[in-house]
């Protein structure tokens, strides 16, 4: 027999999930989330996520190629997944020259200059939002209405978001639930009819996203259960004890990025715990950084920092937080 | 009630292709090469001499040393030389090379074919018989079955456990086994009950298996004390480690041996030859093998010499598909690629496994991206991400305090991996390093 065998160690097979495969799961779960945003703001929502997702991936190359002479990687899909997320983050009528500083920040700062997929101790898109924030308060803080400005992208009739009306009202004197009388209802918040990034709105085409996610074991129910489920119970004690200063926990989970932050920012494989115990105490702690910024900071909304922070937790989450050895504790009988 | 084990595992694609295919023997070839080293330990010393006349089943070699087996000849003929033959992992082992003629077995083999219930030896009578016969665990890890059954002082076994379990994709020697030959292992667990003094054993068999569930369960009832315990699907389930926490829920300790928790485990296939040698006087000279791959014309299970070369299994099977880029020695997790074809079948060989060439290679390697599937799925709780690294920079120390040793190498790391990183690889390295760290420094 002249056949040439190949021979290698075991296993000779692979699971059919790739690096990939999880990006492109991750993009695809996203089209609902989208597809309510296109609806909602328009043309601004198409130009800002196209202008994002490009240049994440021309930056990536550009540096792949220029300045760390490696392979260029773009194919994995992960950089196609920072634009998306970025984008998300980031109102429906920012200029798009910032949506470029921003993706550079987010590729160059957050991503390569640690070394690339895999190596980097923070949230990409999340860098490249607070970046943003940072540099350019107002235009980051002026929020498109929705279903009011659809064909405008840069000059679309612009308002604040739910958490930024709380902060306002009760920041002058006056009750939550006075502003909670200028807020769209439950229902609508629900659907995503109110001013916010541009994928942060809608928590139902978001949860469907997550649904997807857990369906194709791309993520688990840990992190997005416990964060939510911690903002909830942490405002819920809050709104209990005084329901007439406080906003209800149903408003909480339900405005802002909480429910982005948790199922798609928080997840992020590379900056996220490893074991399900690690998880949960990381999560845990991103739901009360949020609500603690949320109620007690100066910025209406905390989840971006409460992710960040927490991203630098990881490690030392990561080398206390260790999985139990078969064997290790006898309990025999 | 459905149990399993409950930490990691993974379910790769089952492909159980030659399950309903039975079993078939396989023409006795025209000379075999039978390996002196086909189990755990020692190898056995040859007790036969250039240009004698061997008949099958006759003694060709003793074991040497405590944890040591005999080795049979498998065919009756002469044997033409005693030198080196490549093993499944590619070494050269010292073998006895047999050129065939006729099939002649010894006088005292039983070959009439009949169920023989009735045990006559007592326990001991019973281990010398599994020694004198050359048995071995048939699972692959082939441990001598007597120095199983020699239970030392002090230490009390409560737990008989057979597994038919088979968690590797595509293998179905055992599942054709418990079909076929459901009434002899039945005698076979009895046997080993008499052996252990124990009135009670299970037998652990995944429920992608229904059919041999409920055979060995309708037979169970004229066997008293013999349990059959269906198992959730989820590889590595046959391990021994998990079996018997499947089973029993204890866990054997770090560094420890099933005996620690009480219980002996043994692989069908074993307990099949346990009762041919016992009630049957016929040495372990062959076994159950599947050949198969999805482009396999014929997939089978057939019952083989030791010695064959594994070419005579594939041209049994349909010959070799023209897309085959590996074939490999036991199942696709934890099975050897060979390098060619004319490698002896051995004791511990389960199955013959062909791979189209689009699946033999492996794919590109990407960064680590701590997604932590690796952790998920280690029936050990180790933390393959991590050792791999530390072995490619050679922290030795590093890697025994992470318990590296403990790795039972299943692969389920490196099969989840969705960065494609040979995790495993790295680990056997630095298991290799470790070991023979440790070993030193017990050195006096």
């Amino acid at each position: 027999m002249s056949k040439i065998l190949t021979v290698s160690p075991s296993p000779h097979v692979t699971s059919d999930q790739s690096v990939q495969h999880l990006m492109y799961g991750v993009v695809l779960s996203l089209v609902p989330a989208f597809l309510v945003s296109l609806y909602m703001f328009g043309i601004g929502a198409v130009i800002v996520t196209a202008i994002s997702i490009l240049s994440c991936v021309v930056f990536e190359m550009l540096i792949q190629k220029y300045i760390m002479h490696t392979e260029i990687s773009i194919r994995d899909g992960s950089a196609i997944v920072t634009g998306l997320l970025l984008a998300f983050n980031l109102p429906s009528n920012l200029p798009w020259w910032m949506i470029v500083l921003g993706s550079l920040f987010a590729i160059g700062v957050g991503k390569m200059a640690y070394g690339g997929l895999g190596c980097n101790p923070f949230n990409p898109a999340l860098a490249g939002r607070v970046f943003l924030l940072i540099s350019f308060p107002v235009h980051m803080t002026t929020w498109p209405l929705p279903l009011q400005s659809r064909i405008q992208y840069l000059d679309a009739v612009s308002g604040p978001t739910p958490l930024g009306i709380l902060k306002e009202t009760v920041r002058s004197g006056a009750t939550a639930a006075d502003a909670l009388q200028q807020i769209p209802g439950h229902m609508q918040l629900f659907m995503g009819q109110m001013g916010g990034s541009l994928g942060e709105i809608s928590a139902i085409a978001l949860i469907i996203g997550f649904f997807w996610l857990l369906y194709k074991k791309i993520i688990t129910w840990h992190i997005p259960v416990t964060m939510i489920a911690t903002v909830f119970i942490f405002t819920g004690i809050l709104w209990l004890a005084e329901p007439a200063k406080y906003a209800s926990p149903l408003f909480h989970i339900l405005t802002g990025g909480v429910m982005l932050g948790a199922i798609y920012m928080a997840t992020d494989l590379v900056t996220s715990p490893v074991t399900k115990a690690g998880m949960v105490i990381y999560a845990v702690f991103i739901g009360l950084i949020t609500v603690v910024i949320r109620i007690f900071g100066a910025y209406p909304e905390g989840v971006s920092f409460a992710i960040l922070i927490m991203n630098a937790f990881v490690p030392l989450i990561n080398k206390y937080i260790r999985p139990k050895r078969f064997g290790e504790e006898v309990k025999n009988g | 009630m459905i149990r399993t084990f409950n930490k990691g595992g993974v379910h790769p694609h089952e492909n159980k292709i030659s399950a309903r295919s039975g079993i078939q023997g396989l023409p006795v070839p025209g000379s075999v090469a039978i390996i002196l080293s086909q189990h755990l330990g020692a190898p056995a010393k040859p007790v036969v001499n250039r240009g004698d006349e061997v008949k099958t089943g006759q003694i060709i070699a003793k074991g040497d040393g405590f944890i040591s087996s005999n080795v049979h000849a498998s065919v009756s003929g002469k044997v033409i030389k005693i030198d080196v033959a490549d093993d499944v992992s590619g070494y050269k082992r010292p073998a006895v090379f047999i050129e065939v003629s006729g099939d002649e077995w010894l006088d005292n083999i039983i070959r009439d074919g009949s169920v023989d219930r009735e045990i006559k030896l007592n326990g001991t009578e019973i281990i010398n018989r599994i020694s004198e016969s050359g048995i071995v665990g048939l699972g692959g890890a082939t441990f001598p079955s007597h120095v199983k059954l020699t239970i030392p002082r002090g230490k009390k076994v409560d737990n008989l456990i057979i597994n038919g379990v088979e968690c590797e994709p595509f293998l179905t020697a055992d599942h054709a086994l418990m079909l076929e030959k459901g009434e002899e292992l039945m005698v076979g667990v009895k046997i080993l009950m008499k052996a252990l003094n124990l009135n009670k054993a299970v037998i652990g068999i995944e429920n992608n298996k229904p059919d041999a569930i409920q055979h060995l369960q309708s037979l169970s009832a004229q066997y008293g004390g013999i349990q059959i315990q269906p198992l959730k699907v989820k590889y590595p389930q046959g391990g021994e480690k998990q079996l018997i926490k499947a089973i029993t829920g204890r866990e054997i300790p770090s560094g420890g041996l099933p005996m620690d928790v009480g219980a002996l485990v043994f692989n069908v296939g074993s307990v099949f030859s346990i009762y041919e040698a016992v009630q049957k006087n016929k040495p372990l000279f062959e076994r159950i093998v599947t050949v198969t791959g999805r482009s396999v014309s014929k997939p089978s299970n057939l019952r083989v010499r030791i010695g064959t070369p594994v070419s005579a299994l594939i041209e049994a099977a349909g010959g070799l598909p023209s897309d085959t880029g590996k074939i490999i020695c036991g199942g696709p997790m934890m099975g050897k690629a060979l390098s060619n074809t004319e490698i002896p079948v051995v004791k511990g060989t389960s199955g013959i496994l062909m791979l189209p060439d689009s699946e033999s290679r492996r794919h590109k390697i990407l960064p680590c991206v701590r997604c932590g599937k690796c952790v998920d799925v280690c029936p050990m709780g180790l933390e393959p991400y991590l050792l791999m690294p530390l072995s490619q920079h050679d922290h030795f120390d590093a890697l025994e305090r992470a318990h590296v040793m403990d790795c039972i190498e299943c692969g389920s790391c490196s099969y989840i991996c969705p960065a494609r990183r040979p995790l495993l690889d790295y680990i056997r390295l630095a298991k290799a390093n470790v070991g023979k760290i440790i070993r030193t420094r017990r050195k006096p």
